[in-house]
Formats: structure tokens, sequence, C-alpha cells
């Protein structure tokens, strides 16, 4: 049970949050033309007779639309109804060429499923939660306005018009900021292993329509608002928090909650109502005569099972359990897409360079790709080049490493190298000099002269101060320049001391 | 020589084939008689001479380069203002498309140009479809050649494909494509004595046809006689993967199959259509239909369709419901008609511009759309009226265990006078009583000559068949042709 209260006057306060997530398919074209749905294209080149809604134009539904809609819905192991119906819902607006939207309200594709969000002790969220999804219907979106072309005219895009969205329809099952974001990011997550989604928030490819009202912990739900179109996760949560504070002063100062729309403004950092239940449309929602009902056989969902690949809840209990990695380094590895690629790619490269099975590399690997290379990465910004960023790079260093030829400190400034100038780490280790001593003859005396130097240390240590063993070990290193294996220099060290 | 505007699609085909009259002649002919008629008439929106000589020479060129010829080769057509046709205007007989010019050419008129076919001109019809007297066009009245005897009085031509009935009727053209919502080619063809068939939903492609309730619309033939109507239809149909109601199955050769011999067929008879009021002249006409197929081989049987008399409530539901959504893409934002008053916003500028853009009767049928699928009403009305149409579609099938093809009137009544009804509109949805039912179960139905009445107006009869089953109607349609011998044209006075 999530912790997350409001503290009112009256006391303590519990919010309920609901989630409709938009998120635009991934497909060359749009739900019912043939137009391309790419991003950043002039206003109004991605416009087919039928987005622009000429006179007899016709839809015709986009079979991978349906496709990505169906594998989404079986990624959150839900309910796929093998018949579903397109319904129309009317409205007038300069961005809606048809004058309605194409949507599922009576009949959707998906029904009832469910996705679960991983314990958080730091965000507040004590244990694992699964939370329900109540359906996933497939729709059109509508094109764009532009007020800043003209000082007396608005203009229209109509490039995003019929675009293939799946609205995604959490059930209120959602208790605090933290468990929303977690809803969100785990959704997200999911759509790109799916390929169903780029979940690309800042392009407007996933969008949020956030519920949320508030109750007094055990009573019934309170009258909710909704705030539309959020675009970023960290949005989201400040919508709610912003929202349910806004509900629970309203309330505490004797005035009621009215079922609204709202929008939030970022810069305000503060919700603002759009129109309320009274002046809502009438959206004339009826089953669209243009189009057949939409009836999927057995092969084609069979097909689409086929073609789902392991999704993160299973990729993280085989990186545990198969592989050996810690909670913590699994759930990191598998939150998304490109990490566990990234991941898997250098795990499979190590283990063949090493000769070794992938059980027995995998922490050292996980450790690379989580801590390791992102620090490298991160610290030297545009100087890194992706393409020298190769598994094959990082296994050879991991390889080096792994047979105590280069230390942590060198893996890194090899790396360094290899990112910047894509040279083989073998041969940069070579030519740099980035390599550990491990001749046990030179280090041997080099020790002998750190233990000539500092005789009275060596006494202390002798007379039973243990600590002074870092000493021996640091002035070693220091006179090997760092470049000793730290195993072969304490294991001499250990002998002489005694 | 004979007149070549006295000739249908088959006799000019046929005549261009053989080389007795060149296509060109036949397309100056009929250009001849539509500029002619035009003013008082006022059959065509707009007329294309250029655009059915262009077609008529190529049929020569091709003819004389010994090439095969297409169904429709050398025969000029009207096509109804419904249909979109590229670099012509389209305007659904509506001022809110006037002007319209469409990049894109329909399916079905696609189809017939590919056969051969040229193009006369636009035909003026009700505006969006929408009337049973072509009164509601924007464009003006379409007057039927007809005349009651010893009455000089402007008559309909029927609707909403009145310009259709009226040019075929009035040897305009030989022959002009239809669309049939609820009864929209049946209805005009019986008025003016001409033959139309509107065939089962989705045979015909509805991409390019300016929508009115797409449950519903469906393309057809009109021309003179079955014959013509069946080559006609089979250049129009056709699988369309751009529309998703369109039917995936190959078009038969209707034509090699027509036989009028009735032998072994069964001819249902459905009670419920004798309704009071209906003309005795009507029943008269029917009940020489009934004798004809007896002659021609039928058995003839009693059948019952319940539910008729809720057929026109509910259609009056269901297809406004879908045109009130239909039409709500004419809105001034992108092409067509657009008003904006000084300082107006958004909602004003579509205010105005649907007013000024959209007839009376347009209009009414918004609303009543508008408000039948409305929150509240929608279960009452939307919902039940659906329920109807399923009980419809199964009294037919019923029907069906008992007789392969219905015999009705086509209309209740003969044409009226032009006037008579537009104060009153359900006096005019009355018109369609007959023809609707088929509409909402999507079968096959055919409207043929029968005879005159009293006043000496045409009269016609109406086939209906089984789902996939043009050719049963066209046969039966055949058989009556053969029989009531129909050659009784208006005489011309314009």
């Amino acid at each position: 049970m999530s912790s997350y209260r409001i503290q009112g006057v009256t006391g303590e306060w519990e919010v309920v949050i609901g989630l409709e997530v938009h998120a635009q398919v991934t497909s060359n074209a749009k739900l019912f033309s043939g137009a391309s749905t790419e991003f950043g294209a002039e206003p109004n080149a991605q416009v087919s007779l039928v987005d622009a809604a000429m006179p007899g134009m016709l839809p015709v539904p986009n079979r991978e639309c349906i496709r990505q809609a169906v594998r989404t819905g079986m990624a959150i192991e839900a309910q796929i109804n093998k018949w579903s119906r397109f319904d129309r819902k009317n409205y007038f607006y300069a961005d809606l060429p048809q004058g309605y939207q194409i949507s599922q309200l009576y009949h959707p594709l998906v029904g009832e499923g469910s996705l679960l969000i991983e314990a958080d002790e730091k965000a507040g969220i004590p244990e694992d939660k699964r939370i329900g999804i109540e359906r996933i219907h497939v729709e059109q979106d509508a094109g764009k306005l532009m007020h800043d072309q003209h000082p007396t005219m608005s203009y229209v895009d109509l490039n995003r018009s019929g675009v293939a969205l799946m609205e995604i329809v959490s059930k209120p099952d959602m208790r605090s900021p933290a468990e929303a974001g977690a809803y969100v990011r785990k959704l997200r997550s999911i759509l790109r292993y799916v390929g169903s989604c780029d979940g690309n928030m800042e392009q407007g490819s996933m969008r949020a329509d956030v519920n949320v009202s508030v109750r007094k912990p055990g009573e019934e739900f309170g009258t909710r608002t909704e705030t539309k179109n959020v675009n970023s996760v960290r949005f989201v949560m400040a919508v709610i928090e912003q929202e349910a504070r806004r509900q629970v002063d309203l309330i505490e100062d004797g005035g009621k909650v009215v079922q609204e729309t709202r929008l939030y403004d970022p810069d305000r950092n503060e919700t603002r109502s759009m129109r309320s239940k009274e002046d809502a449309h009438d959206y004339r929602y009826f089953p669209d005569p243009d189009l057949l009902p939409l009836e999927l056989d057995d092969d084609f969902l069979v097909q689409c099972r086929e073609s789902l690949p392991e999704l993160p809840d299973a990729k993280k209990r085989r990186y545990v359990e198969e592989l050996g990695l810690s909670e913590y380094n699994a759930t990191q590895l598998t939150a998304e897409v490109e990490g566990f690629r990234r991941f898997e790619d250098v795990l499979s490269a190590t283990a063949s360079a090493l000769g070794k099975g992938e059980k027995d590399v995998a922490t050292q690997v996980a450790n690379w790709t989580l801590s390791v290379a992102p620090g490298v990465l991160n610290a030297l910004g545009d100087e890194a080049k992706v393409e020298n960023n190769t598994a094959a790079a990082s296994a050879a260093i991991l390889k080096m490493q792994d047979a105590g030829e280069i230390s942590g400190g060198q893996a890194k400034e090899i790396y360094e190298i290899v990112l910047k100038t894509g040279r083989e780490p073998a041969e940069i280790a070579e030519t740099e000099g980035l390599k550990q001593l491990s001749d046990t003859g030179a280090i041997e005396s080099v020790i002998d002269e750190v233990l000539a130097n500092n005789a009275d240390k060596v006494e202390e240590y002798r007379g039973g101060k243990d600590k002074l063993f870092g000493f021996f070990v640091g002035q070693t290193m220091k006179a090997l320049q760092g470049k000793g294996n730290p195993a072969v220099v304490n294991q001499i060290l250990k002998d002489k001391l005694g | 020589m004979t007149d070549l505007t006295d000739l249908g699609v088959k006799a000019i085909r046929d005549g261009v084939a053989a080389g007795t009259f060149s296509a060109r002649e036949v397309a100056e002919a009929f250009n001849a008689n539509v500029a002619a008629a035009q003013d008082a008439l006022n059959a065509f929106i707009v007329a294309t001479p250029e655009k059915a000589l262009e077609a008529a020479d190529a049929v020569d060129a091709a003819r004389a380069k010994g090439e095969t010829l297409g169904k429709m080769a050398g025969v000029p057509i009207g096509m109804k203002d419904l249909f979109a046709t590229q670099g012509v205007q389209t305007t659904a007989a509506s001022h809110i498309l006037e002007g319209f010019t469409p990049e894109y050419e329909s399916t079905v008129s696609a189809n017939l140009w590919k056969a051969g076919a040229g193009m006369l001109g636009k035909l003026n019809l009700d505006q969006f479809a929408m009337g049973s007297s072509n009164e509601t066009s924007y464009f003006g009245n379409v007057i039927s050649p007809w005349r009651k005897q010893g009455s000089n009085a402007a008559l309909a031509p029927g609707g909403s494909s009145g310009g259709s009935s009226a040019a075929v009727a009035a040897r305009l053209c030989p022959a002009a494509t239809g669309t049939d919502t609820g009864g929209s080619i049946r209805q005009p063809a019986a008025f003016t004595g001409i033959t139309g068939i509107k065939p089962t939903y989705g045979r015909c492609s509805r991409w390019g046809i300016v929508a009115f309730a797409s449950s519903l619309d469906q393309a057809g033939p009109m021309a003179r006689d079955v014959t013509d109507c069946a080559i006609m239809l089979e250049s129009m149909a056709g699988f369309d993967p751009k529309d998703s109601t369109s039917l995936d199955l190959t078009v038969p050769e209707w034509t090699d199959g027509l036989d009028p011999d009735m032998s072994g067929r069964r001819v249902g008879i459905p009670k419920e259509y004798r309704m009071e009021g209906t003309d005795s002249d009507i029943l008269e006409s029917w009940d020489n239909g009934i004798a004809w197929l007896r002659d021609a081989g039928a058995e003839i049987v009693e059948v019952s369709l319940p539910h008729t008399k809720y057929a026109l409530p509910a259609y009056y539901i269901v297809a406004p419901a879908e045109a009130s959504s239909n039409l709500a893409r004419y809105d001034g934002v992108r092409y067509g008609l657009r008003d904006l008053p000084d300082g107006a916003n958004l909602q004003e500028m579509y205010a105005a511009t649907r007013a000024a853009g959209f007839g009376d009767e347009v209009k009414r049928r918004i609303m009543i759309g508008t408000y039948v699928l409305s929150a509240g009403f929608y279960d009452a009305y939307y919902n039940q009226a659906q329920r109807v149409r399923t009980l419809i579609s199964q009294d037919f099938k019923a029907a069906f265990e008992h007789c392969d093809v219905i015999l009705a009137p086509t209309t209740p009544t003969a044409s009226f006078p032009l006037g008579e009804n537009s104060d009153d509109p359900l006096a005019m949805y009355l018109n369609d009583v007959f023809a609707v039912p088929a509409s909402l179960a999507g079968l096959p139905a055919m409207s043929v000559p029968a005879g005159l009445n009293k006043d000496g107006l045409p009269l016609g009869l109406q086939l209906i068949g089984k789902a996939f089953d043009e050719q049963g109607v066209l046969n039966a349609g055949l058989a009556i042709e053969q029989r009531a011998g129909f050659t009784a044209r208006p005489e011309k006075w314009w």
C-alpha cells in the first residue's frame, strides 16, 4: 500500500489516479490512409485525399496498425477481442477534417490487462504492484493548428491527421505520483520492447491524460478532473501533486470539485480549467458505416504472439535466475530497450572472447555496461564517437582486465581512447603503455626498496599495526607508476611482511 | 437513317463496333440534344461535350487500329453529379460544393471510361441526393419530359437521380449513372418510364461518390431497358480495395446470363405492400406484372414482410444519422464555400458557411440525424432503427425461402406536379415507401416500366432479389419488359 498522503487541515487525504495514455503506433502509414507518418515534415506534406476528408473519400484500415495494437495488448497480458468495431466521435474543429474522429467506443480491440510496477523504496513504492488496464483502442489523431504564422489567421497542418494512436486506459489503481510515474515508464518500456510505439514524449508520440481525484482513505472515490495532453513523466507527476493539492484545498475550504477537463502549464506548474462537464461536447458516437467490423482470425493472433520479443519482466527474471545478476542490476538493465540490447551484445561478445559461459561473465559485463562505460561516455561528451562504441571493443577490454593484463583504471583509459579514435584496445594497451606489471621479479625489487626505505613502518606493522598494509601497497603502486597488478603486489607484500 | 439518339447502349455499342456509324457521330447527336434541352429540362448542371467527343474519338481510333473495344465503347452517358470527376466540377447539386473540382475520379466513373464510355455532362440531382422530386437542387429543379395528358404543368422526374431519369427519358443520353440510398434510382426510373437497377450493397465501389448515407448508398445504371442496364452494370461494378464495404466478388456476365424464361422460378408477392392510399392504377399494373410473370412460367406465391411498415421510419433515422456525420466535412476550412463574416471566429465561420451552403432539406436531415444520435436519444432512435433494420433483413431472408424474386410496385403514385409535396416532407418521404426496405437490407432491386396510367404517365414495377442475385432480378425484369411492350415516350415539347 502506498503511504503517499496529502496533509490537509481536516486530516490525511489519499489521491486516486487513472491514466489514459495516447501512444502513436509505429507504422509507415496512417490508420486509414497510405500517407506517411514521419515526424518533422513540412506542414501538409503528408496528407492524402482521405486525411483531408475530400468528398467521397473512404477509410481503409491499415493492418500493420491493428497488428501493433494487438501485440501491445498481448504484452500487457490483455484480452484480445477478435471482433471489434470502429465508431465515429463527432465534433467540429479546424484540425479535424472529417468532422469526426474514427475511434472505438463500444467495442475496443483490446480488453482488460495489467502491468507490474516494481518496488522502489526511495520513490515511496514499498512493494511490487500490479496496475490494471481497462482497455486499448485504436483511433485517429487530429491535425494541428498553428496560431503563430499570421497576425489574424490560424493555419492548419494535417500531417498528423489520421495517424494511428493507441489509447491505453488504466484503471484508477494508482495512489501516488511515484506510482503514476513508474506506470508511465513501465508502459513506455513495454511499448518500446514490443516496437509498437517509439515512446518519444517530446515529439508527442506518447502523451497522457491524467485523471485525479482525492478522498479520505477508505472512503468512496471523489469527483475526478482530467488534465489533458501531459507530455513527460515528470509533468505527469507534477500534475498529480498540483491537482491533488488543489482539490484538497478546495474541498477543505468548503468547495466542490467539478468534473472538468484541465490543462497543465509547466512554466507555472499549475493546472487550469479548460472546459467543464456542462459545456462538454455531445460526441454522438455511432458505428462508422464506412467500415466493417474488425474480425481477427486465429492465424493472425498466433503470428502476433509469435512475433513478441522477451518482455521486461521475463527478461529481468532470467537475468536474476539464469545469469546470477543482482535484482538491482537486472532491473536497471531491463528498464529500457537500449540498456538490455547493449548489455546482451557486450555479454555475448565477452563470453566468446573469454571462451566462458555468459553466466560466468554476466556480473562483470553488467558492472561495465551499467557504471564503468556510461561514466567514461558521459565524461567524453561529444568527443565520443558512437560508431567506435562496439561490443567487440568492450569485450576486448574486459578480456584484458579479466586476464589481469590491465587494471580497472587502465580499462577506462583504453575505453576512452577507443571511443575517440576507434583503435584496437590491445594495440592501445601496448602502444600507450597501459598494461599492468605482473612480472614478479620486477615487483619484488620495487617492494624490497619500499620496505627498506620505510623500515620504521615495517617495525610498527609487525608490531600489530595492520592498517599500515595499505600504506605499503600505496607506496609500491606509486613507485610502479600505478601499473602494478594489484593482486601480485598484494601477494608479494604479504609474503615479505610475513 | 434512324436517329442515333433513339438508340440505347447495346445498339450504339454494336453499331459503333460494326462500323454502321462512328462513335463521334453518336456523341455529336447526343451533345446536340443535351444543348437543346438544357433550358427546358435543366437535366445537367454542367455539359461536357468535349469530353464526350474526346472519348468517342478514342474509340473510333481504337476501332480503326483493330483493337478490342470495351463493353461501353462509343456510348456517351450522363454522370450524376454525385460522382467525383477529375477536372470537372462536382457539386452534389449544392452551393457548398459549387466550383469544387476534384483531382480524382470516382471508381465507378473510372470503370465506365475504361470500358469506353464518354461523358456528356454532370447530371442534376437532389442536393446531396436528398429528395424524391429533384426540387432540392441548388441549381434548380429538373423538369420531367413527361406531361399529363391535357396539361402543361411541370412534373417531377423523381429523385434524387432526377437529372439522370429526365435525360434518359428525353433521349439526351442513352444511359446515365444513378445512386440509390432509399430509392433514388428506382423511383425516378419509374416516374420517367425507364429502367434502373440498384445492385447488391457493395457491388459498386462508393469511392469518390459524395456520401449521403454510407451504409445505404449504392450506385447503379439507369437506361432504356434491362439489357442496357446489365451491360452498364457489368462495367460499373467490381471489387475496390479503396472501399472497405466493397464486395470481393467477381462481376458476373449478367448480359450473357439474361433469360426471360421464368419456368421453375417462384415470384413472391408481399402482402404488406398492398397499402392504403396506393393508386388503383398502381395496383392494376402490379396485377399486370403478376400475370406477365405467370405467363413467363413463374409460380406466384404470397410472401410476408411483416416489418415493412417500420422500414420508412427506420430509414429516416439511419440515413439522416449517417448524413449528419458524413456532411460534417463541409465546413469551409479546406475546400468549397467559405462564408467568413467580418471578425467571425471559427464557430461563426462554420455556422455562416453551412447556413449559406446547404439547402433546407439537407439542413432538415442534418438536424434530424444530429438529434437521433445525441446523448439520451441514441438508444431510442438509432439503436432501435438498427434493430428494425435487422428485422427487415430477416423478413427478406424468410420470404426468400419461399420465392426467388419479389415483385412489388416501385412507387405508390405516378409522377406529381412540382411543388405539390414540397411543403410536406412526410408526404414526400412516402414516395420511397416501397423502395426503402430493399435499401435497408442491401438487396438488389430494379424498376422496369410497366405501362401508363390514366393520365398517360409511366408506372414502374419493382423486382427485389436475394443478395448477389442481380441476375435473377434482371431476368424477371426482362420477362416483364418483353410482355409490357412499353414503347411510350414523352412527346417532345422542349
